[in-house]
C-alpha cells in the first residue's frame, strides 16, 4: 500500500524536475547559470493562472486533445514499474495497452492540432503521425525480446527480470535494445536531435507546433502531460539500462529517483552536444533504432 | 441437444423467417405509386426481420447447438439443406443489424421523392442482398449455397449501379462483375471437387474430410481464390476499392460490414470441413492476411477519396482478420490450444467489431457526401461545427477503427496480440511472434489514414462553399449511426461480455482448443481488467475535463483567429490539405504505395493558374491484372466469333453442351 501511494505520489510531482535538471545540464554547457530546478514547476503554475484564447475555428475537438494526452499518460503511468517496485496495476498483457494508451493521445493532440486549421499545425501533426508510426515497431521488439527474457506477459515482470544477472546471459541483446529504445525515448519526448522543445516558430519542428494555439490553463496541462510522458518512458528506460535493485523498499525508491536524474542529465548532456538533425534524416534513424531493437529479439529468440 | 423454453416459436424457424421477410421488404415498393411509401415499408419490414433475427440468432448462438432443416425441392441435387449452428448464427447477427440500419439510412440517404427512378431498385435489391446473405451462412447443400451466393453477388452488382449514368460507376460495376465470377467460378470448382469427394451435393459434416489426400490441394487452393476474392484478400482486391467508392453509402456498408464477411465466412466453413489441416494452410492465410494488412493500410495512408479511404482499410480489416484465423489454424495443427484459442477469438471478434464500426464510417461518410457532395476530402473541411452530432458519431468510429483503447478495435487486436506472445516460450512456433511489430506498424498507419481523414473532413476551416453550407443529418440517418457508435462503445469498455458473445461460435468451430478449457475465464479476468481500465481512462478524463473547466470560469477567455505565426492573411487554402498530410508517410512507403503526380510548370513573371494532381496508383491493378487481361484479350480474339449478340444462337449452345455433357456421362 505504501508503495502504492510513493508510486502515485512521485508519478504526481517528479515529472517537471526532469525538465528543470534537463534545462540546468543544458544551462551548465552553454556556461550559463541556468533558470532554477523548480522552474517547471512555476511556469505550469502560471499556467493554470493565466486566462485562454481558443480560436474561433475550433470546436469540442480542440479541448478534448490536452485532457486525453494528460489522462492516458496518467493511465500509463499507473502501469509502469518504478524501479524495482511492481506497478499498481499489473495484469498479462498490460504492455499491449500501455503502447497503444499513447496512441490515443497522440490521435488527440493531433486531432486538436488539426482543428486550429492552421497549416504550421497540420504539418507538426503529419509529422507527429509519421515518426510514431516509425518508432512503433521498435517499442514491439523491445517488449517482445523482455517477455522472451522474463518468460511473463506484463509489464512488472518483464522489467523486474532485467537484473545485472540477465546482463550476464543476454548482455549483446540488451545493450542493443538500449540503443534502439533511448532513440525511441528522445523521438516519443521531442527531444533533440529529433525536434526541440524549446523553440517554437519554426517549420522544422513536431510537437511544440502541434500546441501553438493552447494557452493558459491547457497549455499547462500539456506541458504537464510531456513531463509526466517523459518519466513514464523514462522509468521503461532506466529499467533497462541501470537495472540495480538494493532489497531495502525504501532504498529501492532512492536508487529510482537517482536513476531518473541520472537519466535527465544524459538528456541534457545528449542535447548539448548534438545540432538537430534534418527532418529527412530522422525516418532512417527510426528505421535503424527498429532494426537494433530486431536484432536484440532474433538474438534472444534463435 | 438443448431444448428451448416452452411456450416460445423455435427459434431457427424465426431466424428463416426473417431472412425470407428482408427478401420480401422491396417488393410493395415496386407495385406502390406512392413516392417513399415503399420505402417506409421496407424500413418496417427490415426492423421487423431484425428484431425477429436477432433474438434468434443469439438464442441460437447461446443454444450452442446445430438445427437443422431438410426441403425436398425435386431438383437433382438432393435435398436442399438448411441449418444453422453456432457459426452461422453469429454471421446472422451483422446480416440483420446492418440491413435494418442500412434501409433506415437509406430514407434520408436516398429520398425516394429525389430518386423516384432508381429508389424502387435500390430498395428491392437491398432487401434481395440482406436476404441472400442470410440464407447463405443456413445453406449446407453446395447448389443451393451458390445460388444464394449469385443472389448475393448479382443484387450487390445492380445495387452499385445505382447511378449508372456515370461513367466511373460503370467501369466499377464491370470490373466487380468480372471479379465476382472469376470467383464464382473457382467455387464451382471448389464443390465439384467436394462432391467427387463425398458423393453427394450436402456440405461434409465438420471434420469429416481428411487434408491428406493431394487432391484436397486443390480443394483448399480454389476455396482460398473464391472465398478470398469475396472477402478482398490482398491481392484479389482489385475490384474492392472502386466497388465500395461508387456505390451509394448504406450499400457501401452493407457491402464491406457484410458482404466481405461471407467470403471469411467461406474460408471459416471450409475449413471446418477437415479434422487435420496441415501447417501450411495456416502459414499460407497468415501470409495472405498480413501482406493484406500492410498494404492495405499502406495504400488507405495514400488516398484523399473519402470512401476509397474507408474501402482501402476494409482490406487492412480482413487482413488482420486472415491473419488471426491463419494463426489460429497454425495453433491448431500444431497443437498449441492456447494459440488456437486466442487467434480464433481475435478473429470472430474482429469481425464483429468491423461490421459495427465500418457500416458506422460509410453511413458517417454518406451524411458527409449529402453535405458536401464531393468525395474528395481535399475540397472538404470544418464540418465538425456544422454538424456535430454526426462528427461526434464519426469520431466513434475513428478511433475504434484505429485499434485503440478503450473502443472495440483495441479489444481483438489485444487477443491477437496475446496470441501472438503466448508461443514465445516454445520453440516450434516462436517466430510468429514477428508479426506483432509488422500488426503496430499496421496500428500507426491505420492512425495516420484516420487521423488524416477526420482532420481533413471535420476539422479546420471550409476548403470550399460546399463543405461551407453542410448541415446536420437528418434523425433517420444519425440513428443508424448512432446504434453502431453504442455498440462500439459497449464492446469496447465491457470487452467481457463480448467474448462471451463469440465463445459459442469458437466452441463449434473448433471444440478442441475450448475444450482446454479455463482458459475462457482467464482471458475474462484479463478482459475485465482491460474493462476497468478503460473505465478508468474515461473517469481520469472527465477529471481532468472538470478541473479545466473550473479554472476557465474563473479566468478571462476569448475569442480570436487562428495564430497564424505572425502571418495576418491565412485563408482557408492554405490548411494542411489531405494530401500533404499524407505526403511524407508516402515518401517513406515508396516502395509499395506509388503516386502519379502532375506538377504545373511555372513560367513567366506571371504564371497562368495552373492544375496540380497527385492520383494515387492501383498498383495491382494497373501493374499486374490489366496487362494480363490485355494479353489474354488479344490471345482469345478469334473466340469473338462466337458471340454475336444473337440469342437463338446462344440457346443452341447451352443445349449442345448439354447434349455432350450427358453422352459423355453415359
Amino acid at each position: 500500500m505504501t508503495n502504492i501511494i510513493i508510486h502515485t505520489f512521485l508519478a504526481l510531482l517528479m515529472p517537471p524536475l526532469l525538465l528543470g535538471v534537463i534545462a540546468k545540464t543544458k544551462a551548465a554547457f552553454g556556461g550559463r547559470v541556468g533558470a532554477p530546478f523548480l522552474q517547471p514547476y512555476y511556469d505550469i503554475l502560471r499556467l493554470l493562472h493565466k486566462g485562454s484564447v481558443f480560436s474561433t475555428t475550433t470546436t469540442w475537438v480542440f479541448r478534448a486533445g490536452p485532457i486525453v494526452a494528460l489522462a492516458t499518460t496518467a493511465v500509463a503511468a499507473l502501469l509502469m514499474p518504478f524501479g524495482a517496485h511492481p506497478a499498481p496495476i499489473s495484469f498479462s498483457g498490460d504492455m499491449i495497452l500501455y503502447a497503444y494508451l499513447f496512441a490515443l493521445g497522440r490521435f488527440f493532440t493531433m486531432a486538436a492540432a488539426l482543428d486550429t486549421g492552421s497549416s504550421f499545425e497540420g504539418m507538426g501533426s503529419a509529422r507527429e503521425a509519421t515518426y510514431s508510426c516509425l518508432a512503433e515497431p521498435t517499442l514491439f521488439f523491445a517488449l517482445i525480446t523482455l517477455s522472451r527474457l522474463s518468460g511473463s506477459y506484463s509489464l512488472s515482470q518483464m522489467l523486474a527480470n532485467v537484473t545485472p544477472g540477465a546482463w550476464l546471459y543476454a548482455g549483446a541483446s540488451l545493450l542493443l535494445l538500449i540503443g534502439g529504445m533511448f532513440i525511441v525515448l528522445l523521438v516519443e519526448n521531442c527531444r533533440i536531435p529529433f525536434d526541440d522543445p524549446n523553440t517554437h516558430l519554426e517549420l522544422t519542428m513536431i510537437h511544440e507546433v502541434m500546441v501553438l494555439d493552447h494557452s493558459g490553463p491547457a497549455f499547462g496541462i500539456i506541458q504537464y502531460a510531456a513531463a509526466l510522458k517523459l518519466f513514464v518512458l523514462g522509468a521503461f528506460f532506466i529499467h533497462l539500462a541501470l537495472p540495480f535493485a538494493t532489497g531495502n523498499a525504501y532504498l529501492d525508491w532512492g536508487v529510482f529517483i537517482a536513476s531518473m536524474l541520472l537519466l535527465a542529465v544524459v538528456i541534457g548532456v545528449v542535447e548539448s552536444v548534438m545540432a538537430r538533425l534534418r527532418l529527412v534524416r530522422i525516418p532512417q534513424l527510426l528505421v535503424a533504432a527498429t532494426i537494433l531493437a530486431a536484432f536484440s529479439t532474433l538474438l534472444i529468440i534463435r | 441437444m438443448y431444448s428451448f423454453p416452452q411456450g416460445f416459436p423455435d427459434p431457427a424457424i424465426l431466424a428463416i423467417i426473417a431472412a425470407l421477410i428482408t427478401g420480401c421488404a422491396g417488393i410493395p415498393g415496386l407495385f406502390l405509386r406512392t413516392a417513399g411509401a415503399g420505402q417506409v415499408i421496407a424500413v418496417g419490414m427490415q426492423m421487423l426481420a431484425a428484431l425477429l433475427g436477432i433474438p434468434a440468432a443469439l438464442a441460437l448462438l447461446f443454444a450452442r447447438a446445430t438445427v437443422t432443416y431438410t426441403l425436398n425441392w425435386g431438383l437433382p441435387f438432393g435435398p436442399c439443406e438448411l441449418a444453422i449452428d453456432p457459426l452461422s448464427a453469429f454471421f446472422l447477427l451483422p446480416v440483420f443489424a446492418v440491413g435494418a440500419a442500412g434501409s433506415l439510412f437509406a430514407v434520408g440517404y436516398w429520398p425516394a421523392a429525389a430518386h423516384r427512378s432508381s429508389e424502387r431498385g435500390l430498395t428491392f435489391f437491398f432487401g434481395l442482398l440482406t436476404s441472400s446473405m442470410a440464407l447463405l451462412v443456413m445453406a449446407r447443400n453446395g447448389v443451393f449455397f451458390l445460388m444464394t451466393w449469385e443472389i448475393m453477388a448479382l443484387s450487390a452488382y445492380f445495387l452499385l449501379v445505382t447511378e449508372h449514368e456515370r461513367e466511373d460507376v460503370r467501369r466499377a460495376g464491370i470490373l466487380y462483375l468480372i471479379a465476382t465470377h472469376t470467383g464464382s467460378a473457382a467455387l464451382l470448382v471448389f464443390f465439384s471437387l467436394l462432391v467427387a469427394r463425398t458423393g453427394s451435393f450436402l456440405l461434409p459434416a465438420a471434420g469429416s474430410l481428411s487434408a491428406l489426400p493431394p487432391m484436397m490441394m486443390s480443394v483448399a487452393v480454389a476455396a482460398l481464390l473464391g472465398f478470398g476474392a469475396k472477402a478482398g484478400i490482398m491481392p484479389l482486391h482489385v475490384w474492392l476499392p472502386s466497388a465500395h467508392a461508387n456505390a451509394p453509402s448504406h450499400v457501401s456498408a452493407m457491402m464491406s460490414g457484410v458482404m466481405l464477411k461471407m467470403g471469411l465466412y467461406g474460408i471459416f466453413r471450409t475449413l471446418t470441413f477437415f479434422h487435420d489441416p496441415p501447417l501450411l494452410w495456416g502459414a499460407v492465410l497468415t501470409v495472405a492476411g498480413i501482406t493484406s494488412a500492410l498494404a492495405g493500410i499502406a495504400f488507405a495512408s495514400a488516398q484523399h477519396d473519402l470512401k476509397r479511404l474507408l474501402a482501402y482499410s476494409s482490406i487492412e480489416n480482413i487482413g488482420i482478420i486472415t491473419t488471426a484465423l491463419g494463426v489460429a489454424m497454425l495453433g491448431y495443427s500444431s497443437h498449441s490450444h492456447t494459440l488456437a484459442y486466442l487467434g480464433l477469438a481475435a478473429a470472430l471478434l474482429h469481425i464483429l467489431n468491423h461490421s459495427l464500426f465500418k457500416p458506422l464510417l460509410f453511413l458517417g461518410s454518406g451524411v458527409v457526401i449529402h453535405a458536401t457532395g464531393t468525395r474528395d476530402m481535399n475540397l472538404m473541411g470544418g464540418l465538425g461545427k456544422r454538424m456535430p452530432k454526426a462528427a461526434l458519431l464519426f469520431l466513434v468510429g475513428v478511433v475504434a477503427i484505429c485499434g485503440i483503447p478503450p473502443l472495440n478495435g483495441f479489444v481483438s487486436e489485444f487477443l491477437l496480440y496475446l496470441g501472438l506472445f503466448s508461443q514465445l516460450q516454445g520453440s516450434s512456433l516462436a517466430y510468429i511472434v514477428l508479426l506483432a511489430p509488422a500488426l503496430a506498424l499496421v496500428g500507426g498507419l491505420a492512425v495516420i489514414s484516420f487521423t488524416k481523414l477526420y482532420g481533413s473532413v471535420f476539422l479546420g476551416t471550409p476548403r470550399n462553399s460546399a463543405a461551407a453550407h453542410g448541415h446536420e443529418a437528418g434523425a433517420t440517418m444519425l440513428m443508424p449511426m448512432g446504434f453502431f457508435a453504442l455498440c462500439c462503445v459497449v464492446i469496447g469498455l465491457f470487452p467481457q461480455f463480448a467474448l462471451g458473445l463469440i465463445s459459442p461460435a469458437l466452441a463449434s468451430f473448433m471444440p478442441m482448443a475450448t475444450a482446454a478449457a479455463g482458459q475462457s475465464s482467464e482471458y475474462m479476468t484479463i478482459l475485465g481488467r482491460l474493462s476497468l481500465l478503460g473505465i478508468l481512462l474515461l473517469a481520469a478524463s472527465a477529471a481532468i475535463a472538470l478541473f479545466w473547466s473550473l479554472r476557465l470560469q474563473r479566468l478571462p477567455v476569448l475569442s480570436a483567429a487562428t495564430w497564424g505565426c505572425g502571418y495576418q492573411r491565412a485563408t482557408a487554402r492554405m490548411q494542411y490539405v489531405a494530401s500533404s498530410f499524407s505526403e511524407i508517410a508516402i515518401s517513406v512507403f515508396d516502395g509499395i504505395i506509388r503516386q502519379r503526380s502532375e506538377r504545373p510548370v511555372l513560367s513567366g513573371l506571371f504564371p497562368r493558374p495552373a492544375r496540380c494532381v497527385d492520383l494515387p496508383s492501383e498498383t495491382v491493378l494497373e501493374r499486374i491484372i490489366t496487362p494480363a487481361f490485355t494479353v489474354a484479350g488479344s490471345a482469345f480474339a478469334f473466340l469473338r466469333r462466337l458471340q454475336h449478340g444473337q440469342m437463338h444462337v446462344y440457346m443452341i449452345y447451352i443445349f449442345a453442351t448439354l447434349f455432350i455433357l450427358m453422352i459423355w456421362a453415359h
